[in-house]
């Protein structure tokens, strides 16, 4: 009984807190746009509006949180390894080229297609070329943020600073290749690679705009809560994201962990990276860049590295990416204004750390007044 | 540019002079990154720091001119003051924040990237159009040579002067005054500071404030000297290259001056090879500076042993 009302009283504060800290930072928000003039009131029942109230606006939504789940884990599988990671946005690249090649060979032969391998789609089966374009994106967002953790074992470079330097190289490796090797000559808007063949791409769910990268995003995000928490290798990572040196002694191999890890949270990302591009663009060019990298990062700390979180939370903040356009043509609102409002949530989130254990309620009762859980919440978690 | 006239000379003297013209805001940002390390905090925020004051020096400045009725030679020397004071306001957010308990200070860093940046693009939206007025430069070159691609290559700004004069002066500050002893105390060894009766707080605070002020002014120069406008890509990771500057320096300011040469000449090889023609692989010669930083990273970290120079409760949940 103790130990189920602690459970419950645990859980109650994992989930009161960040919800109360995402209601602060609302009101900090409303606040900054009342300085800027504008009534805070309309701005968050346009958020509300355009992301959530309808079944086509909730599609948009769940258009931007796919890649924003996937993303998540990059950071959110390492810091359970004790790991800050934010390469992301340089893993989404990473995946999206990856991606993009596979996809290229697989279905002309080559990535620089010519005027006559581009009229002859090749026979293999879209789903095979689909699997291939995967493939090809995990092990390039893999390889990408693996790099990073070696560099971290076996020369004690930080982590979070050498995957951010890395999402620079990543955007220029995928600047000097759509502009060189793989350029599309025919694309002249902007330095693109060649488009994949129609049958090749992501379709949408029946019925929906939304594409199967969601579905991908939601698998992979269970696959992951499933090998964090319930098998042996997530325990080893757990433990050895607790105390190193404890793990050390304990026999685990901490340098492979951290390089499985790492290439994991990678590969998550460079999937988000394939998604985008068989499903949105068709290609690689500088639109991949869209920041799902950062926001990512911001997911996984809102969902405190829970991998199920990350899903809810990357609907939200998918919900309040999708209104930034809205803002922008309602009322007039730069489209820094969603950055400014993530800026917001994140501090807010991180001074809630320093508010857990502070609140009596959420501490074990002393006997004299009993603890009230009902039958539904009070299983063990 | 008057490169093609040199030939292919034109590289080693755009190298000097994009040295001498990029290295400025490396250096005021791994200054104040530096002075935040010491006192045993980190501060990766400085990436939206530096954004920010290019904004308010360039917006400031501008308004100076435009609204306020100032002369164009005074209003970007308030813009320059300003930029360090928005500066200030960031780094206050980091120092409260960073020192409440349980809460990791590369976590607020990353966090204050976005917000910073976020609110630099937000306010900035105004200012990307206008020309607001610059800094004027010291004319080097008039005295050496009449060609005028060398007299616009020694063109050097009066704040890349103050930097380079404020990095000794740092140093001594460090070495021989008591305030740089406290300084060095809190980031080596908090017990020993709180033995010494030193509150370790504020002298955090104290010290992520001045360094956010100088990162502030290296954003100042971005937007008033050297690129010399505000567009939202005006600082491609400066911010996040100074900590790693930081370490290659070993936490030494007049160190971090010489690092910081170094690193605006990498900056400068892409265009310098681009002004002579040569555009072979011209994004990742761009990329040098955080290929470059990630290179020196790997060589000069070690798992074995803890860097020398590096402060002892750097990274640590201490205080």
């Amino acid at each position: 009984m103790t130990t189920s009302s602690t459970n419950w009283r645990k859980t109650a504060e994992a989930i009161a807190i960040p919800l109360g800290a995402l209601l602060f930072a609302l009101v900090l928000f409303g606040l900054f746009c009342a300085l800027n003039g504008k009534n805070p009131f309309a701005v968050y029942s346009l958020i509300f509006r355009s992301a959530f109230s309808s079944w086509g606006a909730f599609q948009g939504t769940l258009l931007r949180a796919a890649p924003l789940m996937l993303t998540a884990l990059c950071t959110a599988l390492p810091a359970r390894l004790g790991l800050m990671i934010i390469g992301n946005e340089g893993a989404l690249v990473m995946g999206g080229l990856g991606a993009v090649m596979a996809g290229l060979l697989l279905s002309f032969g080559s990535v620089t297609p010519g005027p006559e391998q581009l009229q002859q789609v090749s026979g293999i089966p879209s789903f095979f070329v689909l699997f291939g374009m995967a493939m090809g994106a995990i092990v390039a967002g893999g390889i990408w943020i693996a790099i990073a953790g070696a560099l971290r074992h076996y020369r004690a470079v930080n982590e979070t600073i050498s995957s951010l330097l890395m999402n620079y190289i990543a955007i220029a490796i995928m600047n000097q290749l759509v502009g060189g090797a793989i350029q599309d000559p025919s694309e002249t808007i902007k330095a693109s690679s060649f488009a994949l063949p129609a049958v090749n791409r992501l379709t949408s769910l029946p019925g929906t705009r939304i594409h199967y990268g969601l579905l991908y995003g939601i698998i992979v995000c269970i696959l992951a809560y499933v090998l964090i928490q319930k098998t042996t290798f997530g325990f080893a990572a757990r433990t050895a994201g607790g105390n190193v040196k404890a793990a050390r002694i304990a026999g685990l191999p901490v340098g492979k962990l951290t390089i499985i890890i790492c290439f994991l949270a990678g590969s998550c990302a460079g999937l988000a990276g394939m998604a985008e591009v068989a499903a949105v663009h068709g290609r690689v060019n500088e639109s991949l860049i869209a920041g799902y990298g950062y926001t990512g990062i911001l997911v996984a700390f809102v969902a405190r590295y829970n991998p199920i979180a990350c899903i809810l939370v990357a609907i939200l903040l998918g919900g309040i990416i999708s209104s930034g356009g809205a803002l922008q043509r309602n009322l007039d609102m730069p489209d820094a204004t969603v950055l400014v409002f993530q800026g917001l949530v994140f501090l807010v989130i991180l001074y809630s750390d320093s508010l857990y254990g502070r609140f009596k309620i959420f501490k074990e009762p002393t006997p004299a007044a009993p603890p009230p859980p009902s039958p539904s919440t009070a299983l063990p978690v | 540019m008057a490169a093609e006239t040199l030939g292919w000379w034109g590289v080693p003297l755009g190298i000097l002079a994009g040295t001498l013209r990029g290295s400025a805001p490396f250096l005021f940002v791994s200054l104040g990154e530096c002075l935040t390390e010491k006192s045993g905090k980190i501060n990766l925020g400085l990436e939206g720091t530096l954004l920010m004051g290019a904004m308010s020096a360039y917006a400031i400045s501008y308004l100076g001119v435009e609204k306020w009725g100032m002369s164009p030679a005074a209003s970007p020397w308030l813009g320059v003051f300003v930029a360090g004071v928005a500066g200030m306001a960031l780094g206050f957010i980091h120092a409260w924040l960073s020192q409440q308990p349980k809460v990791n200070d590369i976590a607020v860093g990353i966090a204050m990237i976005i917000f910073g940046s976020g609110l630099a693009f937000f306010l900035g939206k105004p200012f990307i159009q206008p020309q607001a007025a610059g800094l004027p430069s010291i004319e080097l070159g008039t005295w050496i040579s009449s060609s005028p691609a060398i007299q616009s290559a020694l063109k050097i700004s009066p704040l890349f002067i103050l930097g380079v004069v404020l990095a000794p002066l740092m140093s001594w500050f460090f070495r021989s005054t008591r305030p740089g002893l406290f300084v060095r105390a809190v980031g080596d060894s908090p017990d020993a500071a709180l033995a010494m009766g030193v509150s370790i707080k504020k002298v955090r605070m104290l010290c992520i404030i001045a360094g956010s002020f100088l990162a502030g002014i290296g954003g100042a120069y971005l937007s008033l000297v050297y690129p010399g406008s505000w567009t939202e890509r005006i600082s491609s990771g400066q911010g996040l290259m100074a900590v790693a500057l930081v370490i290659f320096a070993r936490w030494n300011p007049v160190q971090c001056l010489w690092a910081s040469l170094f690193f605006g000449g990498a900056q400068s090889i892409g265009p310098a090879l681009q002004s002579v023609g040569f555009d072979q692989g011209v994004y990742l010669f761009n990329a040098a500076p955080y290929i470059l930083t990630l290179l020196i990273m790997i060589i000069t970290c070690s798992p074995k042993k803890t860097l020398s120079g590096a402060p002892g409760a750097l990274g640590t949940i201490s205080g």
